[in-house]
């Protein structure tokens, strides 16, 4: 029987162990907003958002808050040594130029062969592109963090997404609150389960096929 | 004789603003960088058939401290001047707190041209650098691709993009001397400075007016070349 599932500062901590050393990073909102807080102590990670700004730290205390130091989230920003500011064009240009080494996005649906939708829930009928289309075609790596499945249990791992797309073949790293999928030539590879959860467990509750990893692993942190 | 671009109020700088008119609206989405008083001004002004530019329609909440006046081009919306909104974050991320731009949109009062915010930012740049359109990766194999031209360059897809222009650039700069060179204030920079030369009549609204020579050269970010008029707060 399947444990609980992991919390998503868990989820967040274990993407973090995914950035590397000195990389450049830009971070999604919800779960991958939280990765900044669990990176490792002997790794420093420069943050990149796509309104313009390199090099920030943590958010604002109350007393902090300026309307002149958001991030893309719309989230106050603490003023800390070494930032940049940039306009939108250089900012995007970082991004879809190569230089961004890693952007964490959330997924409503992400199919087998690495597709990614997050920008529209159908039923609603209308919503934000924002920076997703050109993080998700630009960024070197992209990294999934979010929930395996929606609230209702629907799938979010999918054969081929139903939803409308932000980017194709862009997906290289799932990690959701019950594994650690991989997106490889030959479908998706299950590296990891947390713990208590057995592969076909995992399979349960995925849209489409997981080929199980050989060195398959419990999440670790 | 010395050149000299201030107007004297708000109202005097948009005055002249027809029916119809394309404007670029500076700021990223929150308060900061946002040209409010031009906005005011512009909703008092009336011109109406407006096509508006900018990165969001107009969000309420975002980036701003709680219990803080919220003034976007959202009025302008209420208002029933904009025939239309190019943008790349239009609505509430909250689909039960709808934006005023998402009830007219559910009205048919107004049409959207939704842009990846990449592809928007390039687009404009190009309209203010005399480029009329260029590949980009983003939008491949989405909506987004619908109806455009693909090329394909070293092994891999690209979309075709056409740049931007506007008649007019409502922003908002921190400083600027009287000759219209400017600096802009952290995370407000984003879509401010990116819009000051595509437009053929730029208007700043500026927090703080300095002579000739109050500004480092070296440090300066808009050239006043790109100004028509600058409006102190």
């Amino acid at each position: 029987m399947a444990e609980d599932r992991l919390p998503r500062e868990v989820i967040a901590m274990r993407v973090a162990q995914e950035l590397p050393d000195g990389g450049y990073v830009n971070l999604g909102i919800g779960i991958p907003t939280l990765v900044s807080q669990f990176i490792p102590d002997d790794r420093t990670v420069v943050y990149h958002s796509e309104n313009g700004v390199l090099n920030y730290g943590p958010m604002a205390t109350e007393e902090e808050q300026d309307v002149d130091l958001i991030n893309a989230g719309g989230q106050f920003l603490a003023p800390v040594q070494g930032m940049a500011f940039f306009h939108s064009a250089e900012a995007f240009a970082m991004i879809r130029g190569g230089h961004i080494d890693v952007t964490v996005l959330g997924a409503l649906q992400v199919s087998e062969t690495g597709d990614l939708a997050n920008w529209m829930v159908p039923s609603r009928g209308i919503g934000n592109i924002g920076g997703a289309m050109d993080l998700a075609a630009g960024a070197r790596r992209v990294i999934i963090a979010m929930e395996h499945t929606t609230p209702k249990g629907d799938f979010k791992i999918v054969q081929n997404c139903t939803f409308p797309l932000t980017a194709k073949h862009c997906v290289s790293l799932i990690c959701t609150d019950v594994a650690v999928i991989s997106v490889t030539s030959e479908g998706l590879v299950l590296d990891e389960v947390a713990p208590g959860w057995a592969p076909d467990e995992v399979q349960a509750i995925t849209g489409a096929t997981l080929k199980v990893s050989r060195n398959l692993k419990e999440i670790a942190l | 004789m010395p050149i000299n671009k201030m107007v004297n109020s708000f109202k005097d700088a948009v005055a002249d603003v027809p029916q119809g008119s394309v404007i670029m609206m500076g700021g990223f989405g929150g308060p900061g960088g946002m040209p409010q008083q031009l906005i005011l001004a512009l909703r008092d002004q009336g011109a109406k058939e407006l096509t508006i530019i900018s990165n969001t329609a107009g969000l309420p909440g975002f980036g701003s401290v709680a219990g803080q006046e919220v003034i976007n081009h959202s009025l302008l919306v209420e208002n029933n001047q904009v025939r239309k909104i190019i943008a790349s974050f239009p609505v509430s991320p909250s689909a039960s707190r709808p934006n005023a731009f998402e009830l007219a949109y559910r009205a048919g009062d107004v049409e959207l041209e939704m842009v990846p915010q990449g592809t928007l930012a390039e687009r404009i740049r190009a309209g203010g650098a005399g480029i009329p359109a260029f590949y980009t990766p983003t939008g491949i194999g989405t909506v987004v691709a619908e109806g455009k031209e693909n090329r394909v360059f070293d092994g891999r897809e690209y979309l075709l993009e056409r740049n931007l222009t506007a008649n007019y650039a409502f922003l908002r700069a921190d400083q600027a001397d009287t000759l219209g060179n400017a600096v802009y204030r952290g995370s407000s920079r984003s879509f401010n400075a990116l819009m000051a030369p595509a437009a053929g009549i730029t208007i700043l609204e500026v927090d703080e007016i300095v002579q000739p020579g109050d500004l480092d050269p070296e440090a300066i970010v808009t050239p006043g070349i790109y100004v028509n008029r600058i409006v102190k707060r």
